[in-house]
């Protein structure tokens, strides 16, 4: 099972001292919490995409290739790449791109983004959300697994003949995941191409999760990629530690609400019943964890989101300390324990490599389909 | 004998309180109606007052919590609603107009509805007709023609109310039972069932 952590970017006044990082200092500390990730054993990072302020990650794959060169393990990930109001070309482009600079460890997860204003920006309109998401995310496919695309659609502009370069490293496209929090058509949509699903799994009740895993489990299997149990279930959380559950609750308690998403509503306490937000001793969290278990089966993927709403960097490295001394070697020792052999671990480059065969040269030298033996030019023609 | 279910959504903030008072009496007169139509009928109610902060939260995280949740399915699931509000500032009152934004869109399509509103004076009796009855045909609700108003003038004669409002009463109630009565138990469509087209259908698009 891997572990990780989530970001979504967001530039916040820390409510204990009033002050605002700039977006250099935010944009160094993503950097230095990423490294510090892969120096304390955890296997993922993932980073958020957004277009207006307070966020800074308009561009993830940047961002992903620096903490790339700078670390020798670490899964990069997104949470999320816009499927909607991005041009999937160019995330074919820049992610095939990142999968080579990054020597294969990279995966994406798609998203839909909830920011109404954002589409008209990229020129597209949120109430054709989940249509997008459908039709852009089967154009990148074709774009990663044919060599030279001729394709029309409702929302971008035609192709003929196209190649995205580079071409997947080794020829295998990276890893996808679907996420949603309530759309069961993008459940189905991992579902159908046998994609990962991922439950952010922070903003609301653990029931909502539980339905759209269990609907993603059974759609999974009747597509014919195996049983139920062997689909692939990444799951969000969030937590904040220390030694003794109380001084974790008074510490985090005005992060909490002051909180852009969730702050000024309701209190830490009923928050953390409703949802699966954990705040307390590190065997609390350890605890609440192994429990995701039992309403989703066993899963393959766990990113926690410890960096947002003002929390400042000394801290987050804290309790990068504390999830990788104390808790993540205790929950995957359990969740090995508790896997069946048949349910398997979530795909790597590695893992797709050897499924495909091994690895190949995809390079298009000439722009030729190296299954048909078209070319671009004939295709113009 | 056939069975349905009524739930009463009250948005008075008094106890005792005028709008309770009046959705008592319609349900009273509802319950009454149905069994004339051979169905018995089961009510539920919703004090607002109770899921104030519940809603407040609603809005800000954007779900309801488990108590509130309870309430919306009490109403998203029951065969018919018996919804009063106060007048506050010539409208529906914040409370009430919250509980039915956090609700899905098309959770009341189709839902017969009986709307009841109660102020000071009769001078805001069209409220029902300028704001809730929009409300409710926004939400494609199957609202009753008559809505019951009533001003303190008419709780004069007591809480039996005077022959005009007790005739309007039983109008409206008359006309929910019918509504009720004359359709078959709400059967709340489950988003998470097999879809019902293919998922090729929604790649090829619309009109294709």
């Amino acid at each position: 099972m891997q572990f990780g952590i989530f970001t979504v970017s967001d530039i916040t006044t820390d409510p204990t001292t009033g002050r605002t990082p700039t977006e250099a200092e935010r944009v160094k500390a993503v950097l230095a919490i990423a490294q510090k990730a892969e120096e304390v054993g955890l296997d993922v990072f993932a980073l958020g995409e957004h277009h207006n302020p307070p966020f800074f990650s308009s561009s993830p794959t940047t961002t992903l290739a620096w903490i790339a060169a700078r670390t020798e393990k670490l899964q990069l990930s997104t949470s999320t790449t816009l499927i909607t109001t991005n041009d999937p070309v160019k995330i074919a482009e820049d992610y095939a791109m990142l999968q080579h600079l990054a020597e294969g460890r990279v995966d994406l997860m798609m998203g839909r983004g909830n920011t109404g204003p954002v589409y008209p920006w990229f020129g597209q309109d949120i109430r054709n959300g989940i249509e997008l998401a459908v039709e852009n995310y089967a154009l990148l496919r074709r774009l990663w697994t044919e060599d030279v695309v001729d394709w029309q659609g409702r929302f971008r502009t035609p192709l003929q003949g196209f190649t995205s370069t580079p071409r997947p490293l080794d020829g295998v496209p990276p890893f996808v995941w679907h996420g949603s929090i309530r759309s069961p058509q993008i459940a189905e949509q991992a579902a159908y191409y046998g994609d990962g699903f991922f439950h952010n799994h922070i903003f609301w009740p653990k029931e909502h999760t539980q339905r759209m895993v269990e609907f993603y489990r059974r759609r999974y299997e009747h597509y014919g990629h195996g049983a139920a149990d062997q689909a692939i279930v990444g799951l969000g959380g969030q937590v904040f530690m220390r030694k003794n559950s109380q001084d974790a609750v008074s510490e985090f308690r005005p992060y909490f609400d002051n909180a852009p998403v969730y702050g000024h509503g309701p209190s830490l306490e009923d928050f953390s019943r409703e949802t699966p937000l954990t705040v307390g001793s590190p065997q609390q969290v350890i605890e609440r964890t192994l429990g995701f278990r039992d309403y989703v089966g066993d899963y393959q993927r766990q990113l926690f989101l410890i960096d947002h709403a003002g929390l400042p960097l000394k801290t987050v490295l804290e309790q990068l300390d504390i999830l990788g001394e104390e808790v993540v070697p205790v929950l995957r020792r359990e969740f090995a324990a508790l896997k069946p052999a048949h349910v398997p671990d979530a795909p790597t480059h590695a893992s797709r490599v050897a499924a495909a065969g091994g690895t190949k040269d995809a390079t298009v030298y000439t722009g030729g389909d190296d299954v048909t033996g078209r070319t671009a030019e004939a295709a113009t023609r | 004998m056939s069975t349905r279910t009524l739930a009463v959504v009250s948005a008075g903030l008094g106890v005792p309180s005028s709008t309770r008072l009046l959705a008592d009496r319609l349900t009273t007169a509802t319950v009454d109606a149905l069994r004339e139509r051979g169905v018995t009928a089961t009510v539920e109610v919703v004090e607002l007052r109770q899921h104030a902060r519940d809603l407040a939260d609603n809005l800000t995280t954007g779900f309801a919590n488990e108590a509130l949740r309870r309430a919306v399915e009490t109403v998203v699931g029951a065969d018919g609603l018996i919804a009063v509000t106060p007048v506050f500032s010539a409208s529906y009152s914040g409370l009430f107009k919250t509980f039915f934004d956090v609700l899905e869109k098309d959770a009341l399509t189709g839902k017969p509805v009986l709307m009841g509103a109660t102020a000071g004076t009769a001078r805001h009796s069209l409220v029902l007709e300028h704001a809730l009855r929009p409300l409710f045909a926004y939400l494609r609700a199957t609202v009753a023609p008559t809505g019951v108003f009533a001003a303190s003038e008419d709780w004069a004669g007591g809480d039996a109310g005077t022959p005009a409002l007790t005739g309007r009463i039983h109008r409206a109630a008359g006309e929910l039972a019918g509504l009720v009565a004359g359709r078959p138990p709400a059967a709340p469509a489950d988003p998470f069932a097999d879809p019902t087209t293919s998922f090729e259908d929604l790649l090829r698009g619309p009109g294709a």
